[in-house]
């Protein structure tokens, strides 16, 4: 009993602001404008599926190219020295300082028409439009969120021991050998945290695509606008995305654990 | 040559922003520690808590007056200064947060919502002797019939602005060349809020249905959405503040927006013009209000008295190019703004507008909605379709969250059963 009594200020602040934002959100998901039960702002709520499955469409694109970019840069990392990796992150962390709206308003800046890249590429022939659609809300997410897929590979490859890598060399492992027995098994637990840490945000954040996409909300957005003039649907949006991350969550877990046995 | 010069350069703009911005997230807290000695050593004996709209008051920089500043430094008091960007953003904070502000700066319809509501305080008119200088055109509205809650601030219309770069001079005549895929390529603009933009709708619905009506049915408004949906083939994006960037940097061709605006943007851009729209538009009034939840009312009522200054109007009157309601302020403004047709349009284009009334929760409730519906729409499909539920979507939502609870059970029982069996194991052994 005693060692749970540290947790208790947090416990407290869960309960406050976790926990009773959560049952209020549900409570007015499955009732309507008066307080009585309903099912009506899930119907409401079936406008916006397009928007929904388009959020999660470039979420896990988002995700997918985080992890891609990550990976090799999280492992090359890893195995350099140990005051030079601390450098590193931090130099991966730098962006971060800066304010999120700040960030994209200079990919804004960078991808606008006339901007330095859409000049650049003019200079060489190329006409394209690279502001107003998914490609730019893309790459305004994988810029926002990919020291959230390095930071967790990383810490947990930094942990993987050099030598199990020698030890499976000796034994006469090819480098894809290696990396299939070794180094993919033991990173997972990084994978997974690095890739909640992505999926997560991406499928609900705002902003990005009002300010990087064209016409076309995502579903962040859209709860925004609702919740001005609609409690209710705007809860029920929020209850379906909320219920489709934890299957997500649910998910990843369960893939990591089998991996982290069969590893 | 030039190209290459022009790339490098904007390279290099990209550089000093991206620095500058590093450096003025930095440098921020020492700017808050400095304030707080100015504070100590200018010896504030109160606060006013002003929420207005953005860019809507002199600020002091280009050689403008400082009207806080000045404010600050006459009475001593001192002015937290916020902004919203929406009549619902205000609304939503007034009813829903416990911050409290002193002085809010609402258009009419929320003016006669907020008071209708209970959610003003009634103004002591003698404390604000510069009310004399208000017009009587302005006095009397219908949101305030009793002139007992507010001080007009601002009057204005809506107009479009354009790029002369892109469409040709007097090739655009009204809001109907908003829907015109000829400027598709250029970037069209619309509102970001669904009064404003439900207006222009209705008025192009065939028949026209009146914007300023107090009595919308659901009708009425599924057509202007329809109308808003069939605009969204030409649409580049919906947009409220952000019009400045996407105009001024000839980044979008086309964009309605309140004509003060224009004009501001006009100046810094000189390829932009403006078109009085045929059809007629939104004559709106901006008025400041007292909320009722407000902590400091002298000092509010101290604060609208001072924006009510002939110096001070005239100076804000300037700044945000809206028209002033105060008589006093037409003497200290430049012969040029009085001229303007954005400042002060003929009096055959103000017969054709019309003023948003106050209309029914229940309707504005859908109407809100519905304008949501039509921003999420997607392009393609719904503008010849003309639907925004897209049934194979909801179909294949349903099934995600369908397998997800189906998998979360399965992955649940056989956890459990694993348990037992383990469980089992263990008292076996």
């Amino acid at each position: 009993m005693k060692t749970k009594r540290p947790a208790i200020p947090y416990i407290g602040w869960m309960l406050v602001f976790t926990i009773v934002p959560l049952v209020m959100v549900i409570y007015y998901a499955f009732t309507d404008a008066q307080g009585h039960f309903s099912l009506e702002p899930f119907q409401n709520a079936a406008v916006y599926s397009e928007v929904f499955l388009y959020s999660l469409w470039i979420a896990l694109i988002s995700t997918f190219i985080c992890l891609v970019l990550a990976y090799p840069l999280a492992f090359s990392i890893s195995r350099c020295s140990e005051r030079s990796q601390s450098m590193i992150v931090m130099f991966l962390m730098v962006p971060m300082w800066m304010n999120f709206l700040l960030r994209i308003y200079a990919w804004v800046l960078i991808l606008q028409n006339y901007g330095p890249l859409d000049m650049i590429l003019n200079f060489f022939g190329v006409d394209v439009t690279l502001i107003g659609n998914s490609g730019a809300v893309i790459v305004g997410m994988v810029y926002e969120f990919l020291p959230f897929m390095i930071l967790p590979l990383h810490t947990v490859m930094s942990k993987i021991d050099s030598s199990l890598i020698e030890a499976a060399q000796d034994l006469g492992c090819s480098g894809f050998y290696v990396f299939r027995k070794v180094v993919f098994p033991l990173s997972v637990p990084g994978i997974i945290s690095g890739v909640t840490m992505v999926f997560v945000p991406t499928a609900s954040t705002f902003l990005v695509a009002q300010y990087l996409g064209g016409t076309q909300f995502m579903i962040g957005d859209v709860i925004e606008r609702v919740f001005q003039s609609d409690h209710n649907t705007g809860s029920a949006i929020a209850v379906v995305l909320m219920v489709v991350i934890l299957g997500f969550l649910v998910f990843m877990n369960r893939f990591g654990d089998k991996e982290a046995v069969n590893g | 040559m030039k190209r290459c010069i022009s790339m490098l350069l904007a390279l290099l703009m990209l550089g000093c922003f991206l620095s500058l911005s590093a450096c003025s997230s930095s440098s921020s807290d020492n700017a808050d520690a400095e304030e707080d000695g100015e504070e100590a050593s200018r010896g504030y004996q109160g606060e006013v808590n002003v929420y207005n709209w953005g860019e809507y008051i002199s600020p002091g920089d280009d050689g403008t007056v400082d009207v806080i500043d000045e404010f600050e430094k006459q009475y001593h008091i001192k002015v937290n200064y916020t902004n919203f960007e929406t009549n619902e953003e205000l609304y939503n904070v007034l009813t829903n947060s416990n911050s409290t502000y002193d002085v809010i700066i609402p258009s009419d319809y929320m003016v006669a919502r907020l008071r209708e509501e209970g959610l003003l305080e009634k103004i002591d008119f003698s404390n604000i002797p510069n009310y004399k200088y208000i017009d009587e055109r302005f006095k009397n509205m219908a949101y305030d019939p009793d002139n007992e809650y507010s001080v007009p601030y601002t009057w204005g219309f809506v107009a479009i602005g354009y790029n002369t770069e892109m469409i040709e001079e007097g090739s655009v005549t009204g809001f109907k060349d908003l829907w015109n895929a000829d400027y598709k390529d250029d970037g069209i603009l619309m509102f970001n809020n669904s009064r404003d933009a439900m207006a222009i709708a209705m008025q192009l619905c065939d028949p026209p249905i009146d914007p300023g009506s107090t009595s919308f049915t659901r009708d009425d408004i599924d057509r202007a959405t329809d109308k808003l949906i069939e605009q969204k083939s030409v649409l580049k994006k919906y947009v409220m503040d952000q019009v400045f960037t996407e105009m001024e940097g000839n980044q979008s061709g086309i964009a309605p927006y309140y004509a003060g605006d224009i004009m501001t943007m006009m100046d810094n851009n000189d390829a932009l013009t403006y078109c009085l729209p045929e059809e007629g538009s939104n004559l709106f009034n901006d008025a400041m209000c007292i909320p009722a939840t407000c902590k400091n009312k002298e000092n509010a009522e101290l604060f609208i008295n001072f924006m009510c200054e002939p110096e001070i109007a005239a100076a804000n009157a300037e700044y945000i190019c809206y028209g002033t309601p105060n008589t006093g302020a037409l003497e200290y403004l430049d012969e040029e703004i009085l001229e303007s047709e954005l400042f002060n349009p003929p009096d055959e284009y103000l017969d054709k507008c019309y003023a948003f009334s106050n209309i029914d929760d229940d309707i504005y409730a859908y109407m809100q909605k519905r304008f949501v519906e039509a921003c999420s729409a997607s392009a393609e499909v719904s503008s010849i379709e003309k639907k925004t539920v897209n049934p194979t979507a909801v179909w294949a939502v349903g099934a995600i969250l369908l397998a997800i609870i189906l998998a979360t059970i399965v992955i649940i029982v056989l956890d459990i059963r694993k348990a037992v069996r383990n469980r089992g194991r263990i008292n076996k052994l």
